[in-house]
């Protein structure tokens, strides 16, 4: 029965979304159901991780067609551990949901399609097929345009506009690259494909198919100069989407990325040199786009931006070490960016607003939870023994050993500005002398909620932060998850013998 | 047949990219519309175009004898054809419903997003 585990996190998400349309205006019974459903999920992602952690890659062909004609998922250590980060992240915040989104938003069908994007994300980063992982995109984009639409305000529509755009052009950018891609090999398999590309002799066309798929997958993952869309769009929908969108949409396009350019476009110094440039631009102008800001979610939203470079410079320099560090970065990150967004919606419940101007004196107030959002705040930047520090020295190590002193110079700068902009916002939120605030009517404060309600604000909180401190204190064991996946990843023949010599 | 389709695409491709980077929100809709039709037809010129061979094999044969029509674009376009299908008729009512609440076609006074707040 083991053989088809690997399936099971996909069958699971899809039930649960399908009995949540049944129960289509019953608002408690979704709630409930969305968290044991997630709890569900979580269990069966450990499972997977453990199973694939002790006999290594799995794979499943789609219909019994052997590989490479059928589709093929493919489990592997990174899949592995990016669908265990999945269900992390979404039980949170499908607790976080059920307090901290209207009853207007709820009834309109937010779970159901909260659970179609985490199907759709479970999808992408299981799929052995590069059209099927096209597909699965496609679910994601289309469940996130109804989540961040839903509610039909006027910033969120101007936001939607324009992630809209930007996301089909990446798509349609997506099918160029593997129409181009099929053209010149005619396989579609992303382990028979690895095997192909290297016999193609026009290595000027496959240049062009990997700058396709780099700029393409460069638009989801927000690297510069294609990140436009995210500042304008992540800080409108409620928190909880924010929150789901920040922690894993972005770095499905940087899952893409590694995966594509470990696997298929290996060794090429022309692609590496590019997308170290990108790194570094992205590194640069994600810090200093955040100093400017005022509101919380945007400072958020640019720092997203700015940590992309992190994992696109470990791409970029592709040694062991260097990839090591990506992925370190990459598990660190979902949960951190998770956390953020739904402490800015934690803030926003205390205070009424997001605007650093206007916060202040919250430390004074509240101390508990002051501390609480002291950890994912200082694990974003990475002070030691915190989750941020680990990684970087695997990228900068890595930087020395490669000599390419301009990314280790930028590495540095982008987390001293990360530390600049945290150490100014903690100043400004929590510290800053309390202003009188005009109270809102009819705005669920967070003093005047119950008990209850007050726990789904803070729970989930809690269980984010937990898990980054154990990823800073347990960074032993991260670290050697990571070596690893970076094994894994840079030896790409044991993921090809995987999927092309497996009689199932 | 090849040079025309090819001719197509860029055409396609040039007035979908061009159409889209208009300030009018209904162009930016034909011009993704423009844009999904460019990809499908590209993907259907680079699965080669082999005239009247179908790929059915005969019922006493093991394999192909002759050059076939290769049926896995003509699957993929299709495929694309229903999800840019959904995506369009997403943006159709998204690009309403934003006129509606913005009250403006011009995508430059759509600035909301951008305030200092």
């Amino acid at each position: 029965m083991n053989e088809q585990l690997i399936l099971y996190p996909l069958f699971l998400q899809m039930a649960i979304s399908i009995i949540l349309m049944f129960g289509w205006s019953k608002i408690k019974f979704q709630k409930v159901f969305s968290v044991f459903g997630s709890v569900l999920s979580l269990g069966l992602a450990i499972w997977v991780f453990t199973f694939i952690w002790n006999n290594g890659t799995q794979t499943v062909q789609a219909g019994n067609w052997e590989a490479p004609f059928g589709i093929t998922f493919v489990a592997d250590m990174l899949s592995a551990t990016l669908v265990l980060l999945t269900a992390i992240s979404g039980l949170a915040v499908s607790i976080f949901s059920g307090a901290s989104v209207l009853k207007d938003r709820l009834r309109f069908g937010y779970f159901p399609i909260f659970h179609f994007l985490l199907l759709g994300l479970n999808g992408a980063f299981l799929t052995g097929d590069i059209f099927n992982l096209y597909v699965w995109f496609e679910i994601i984009i289309i469940s996130s345009f109804v989540l961040i639409t839903i509610g039909g305000e006027k910033a969120q529509l101007e936001g939607a506009v324009k992630y809209f755009t930007l996301n089909i052009l990446a798509s349609m950018i997506f099918l160029t690259a593997i129409a181009v891609l099929y053209g010149i090999t005619g396989s579609l398999n992303m382990a028979d494909l690895a095997g192909q590309i290297a016999m193609v002799e026009n290595r000027g066309l496959v240049q062009i198919t990997a700058l396709l798929f780099l700029i393409g997958f460069g638009i989801k993952a927000g690297v510069f100069p294609l990140y436009f869309w995210l500042p304008a769009s992540y800080h409108t929908p409620p928190f909880a989407v924010s929150a789901i969108f920040g922690g894993l949409l972005t770095k499905v396009g940087v899952y893409a990325l590694i995966r594509v350019f470990t696997l298929i476009f290996v060794d090429d110094p022309f692609l590496n040199n590019i997308i170290m440039i990108i790194a570094i631009l992205t590194l640069v102008s994600g810090g200093i786009g955040a100093l400017v800001q005022n509101n919380m979610r945007k400072v958020f939203s640019y720092l997203i931006i700015c940590h992309i470079g992190y994992m696109i410079a470990g791409l970029g320099m592709f040694t062991e070490i260097a990839i090591a560090g990506a992925i370190f970065y990459l598990i660190h990150d979902i949960i951190v960016k998770t956390n953020l967004f739904m402490l800015s919606g934690v803030v926003y419940r205390i205070k009424g607003t997001n605007s650093m101007r206007d916060l202040g004196g919250i430390y004074a107030k509240w101390p508990k939870i002051s501390l609480l959002l002291f950890i994912p705040l200082f694990s974003l930047v990475g002070i030691p023994p915190l989750s941020g520090f680990w990684p970087k020295i695997n990228l900068i190590k890595s930087g020395f050993i490669n000599e390419s002193y301009i990314t280790v110079g930028a590495i540095i700068f982008a987390s001293f500005i990360t530390l600049v902009i945290i150490a100014k916002l903690w100043a400004e939120v929590f510290w800053k002398e309390d202003k009188e605030l005009p109270l809102r009517s009819n705005f669920g404060y967070f003093s005047k909620m119950t008990k209850a309600k007050r726990m789904q604000f803070i729970v989930p909180v809690t269980l984010l932060s937990i898990v980054s401190l154990y990823i800073g204190f347990g960074a032993e064991h991260i670290q050697e998850l990571s070596a690893r996946i970076a094994d894994e990843l840079v030896n790409s023949q044991g993921y090809i013998d995987a999927v092309l010599k497996s009689k199932n | 047949m090849e040079i025309l389709l090819a001719l197509m695409v860029g055409i396609l491709y040039g007035t979908g990219i061009y159409m889209m980077l208009r300030r009018s929100m209904v162009k930016l809709i034909i011009g993704i519309i423009l844009l999904g039709n460019g990809a499908n037809l590209l993907i259907f010129l680079l699965g080669r175009i082999t005239k009247g061979a179908p790929p059915i094999i005969a019922g006493d044969a093991k394999v192909f004898a002759e050059a076939f029509a290769d049926p896995v674009p003509q699957a993929l376009i299709l495929t694309a054809i229903v999800i840019s299908f959904g995506l369009q008729s997403f943006a159709i009512v998204l690009v309403k419903r934003a006129h509606t609440v913005v009250r403006t076609d011009d995508l430059d006074e759509m600035n909301a997003t951008d305030e200092d707040s």
